[in-house]
């Protein structure tokens, strides 16, 4: 019972704390939710941390859905909503407050600089990101050449990537990857 | 960041009530796969005309300029200009609540079958694709830089990449050195 509270309370503070350095987004987070998540604390292997990631980009919804996952999977239905809870909870404040007065600060040099400094911050995590899950999910050669192929595809071709997962699945399912 | 013309801040055209407001913020979520921005502009500025492009605009600005899930965020500002402090919370809600029940059912299931061999196979699919398109969004996203002289906002994304993604530092050390540099060297190219 403790050690439940406690998990718990780990997640709140992780992903609260986590929350304010997710410049970007929630993926840009990810590399630090790996490090927590499968280096650190060892609740889930490389696969799994790459299979919810996979459950979280085909389900709808914002992508912040993943620390929903990692959550549930760490302490089950109460973890899904704490993590959930502590992802969004800080920055919703923030926004909250933020947004009232932001009208005044848009234009203000302050804010030209800083938003200067985090755009490439946010560029360098998701590229992080990127690399983190490319390694997570490449279990075969394959896998290697299905992200490859994806990423070139996405990148150059205006495609739904609904049919690119649908695709990636059958090959998993046939057995190739 | 372009330069942003000042718009005179109009009233929103209809003021929406707090379900209109939790329906809509439910459809943007349930209808937008890997990122719900394009979702949640055409809600706003063209479907129901709630905002107009510049407000939509100015507004996103913020969300991304803040920290943490941006359309998270947006919910929450939008929700806030429209319906104060129940509005934020009905987005909000709208916006988290459908797929936070549909991922944990998918947690449920994945806890129950997840070893399940064909199940494996194909998330394994899912996983190499969901990662490359991951890589396409970076790439995208890196291509204004790329466009431009190298400088010093390079050198930033490029330690922020490497520190993070292939050196596996811990986030906070990294942005705690990056983000007072970033500000001090932009603060001081800007005279």
């Amino acid at each position: 019972m403790n050690n439940e509270i406690g998990t718990l309370l780990t997640l709140a503070g992780y992903f609260a704390l986590l929350s304010l350095f997710a410049i970007g987004g929630a993926n840009a987070a990810l590399p630090e939710m790996h490090r927590l998540a499968v280096e650190v604390m060892h609740w889930m292997s490389d696969r799994e941390f790459a299979d919810m990631y996979a459950i979280a980009q085909v389900t709808p919804g914002p992508n912040v859905i993943v620390v929903t996952l990692i959550g549930y999977h760490v302490a089950g239905l109460p973890g899904a909503l704490v993590a959930t809870l502590a992802m969004c909870g800080p920055t919703c404040i923030c926004a909250f407050f933020i947004g009232h007065v932001w009208d005044r600060f848009k234009d203000a040099p302050s804010r030209t600089a800083i938003q200067a400094a985090l755009v490439p911050i946010s560029i360098g995590l998701i590229g992080a990101s990127a690399a983190v899950i490319a390694r997570a999910a490449a279990q075969s050669w394959l896998a290697a050449a299905v992200t490859v192929v994806t990423a070139l595809v996405t990148f150059t071709v205006r495609v739904n990537p609904l049919w690119i997962f649908a695709g990636a699945a059958l090959l998993g399912l046939g057995g190739w990857i | 960041m372009s330069e942003s013309t000042q718009i005179p801040l109009q009233p929103s055209r209809i003021a929406p009530r707090p379900l209109e407001l939790f329906i809509a913020f439910s459809l943007i979520s349930v209808s937008g796969f890997g990122g719900v921005l394009y979702w949640s502009r055409r809600m706003m500025v063209d479907e129901r005309k709630w905002m107009t492009a510049e407000e939509f605009n100015e507004a996103y600005a913020l969300c991304n300029f803040l920290p943490g899930p941006n359309i998270v965020n947006f919910s929450v500002v939008f929700g806030r200009q429209a319906g104060g402090t129940v509005g934020a919370l009905v987005a909000l809600l709208g916006l988290l609540g459908p797929p936070f029940l549909l991922v944990t059912l998918l947690g449920l299931l994945y806890t129950y079958y997840g070893d399940i061999a064909a199940l494996q196979r194909v998330l394994a699919g899912v996983a190499a694709a969901a990662a490359g398109l991951t890589i396409s969004t970076g790439l995208k996203m890196a291509g204004p830089l790329f466009r431009q002289r190298p400088g010093l906002a390079h050198v930033v994304a490029i330690a922020a990449f490497v520190a993070v993604g292939i050196l596996r530092w811990p986030i906070y050390w990294v942005l705690g050195v990056l983000i007072p540099c970033g500000i001090a060297s932009a603060w001081w190219m800007r005279r």
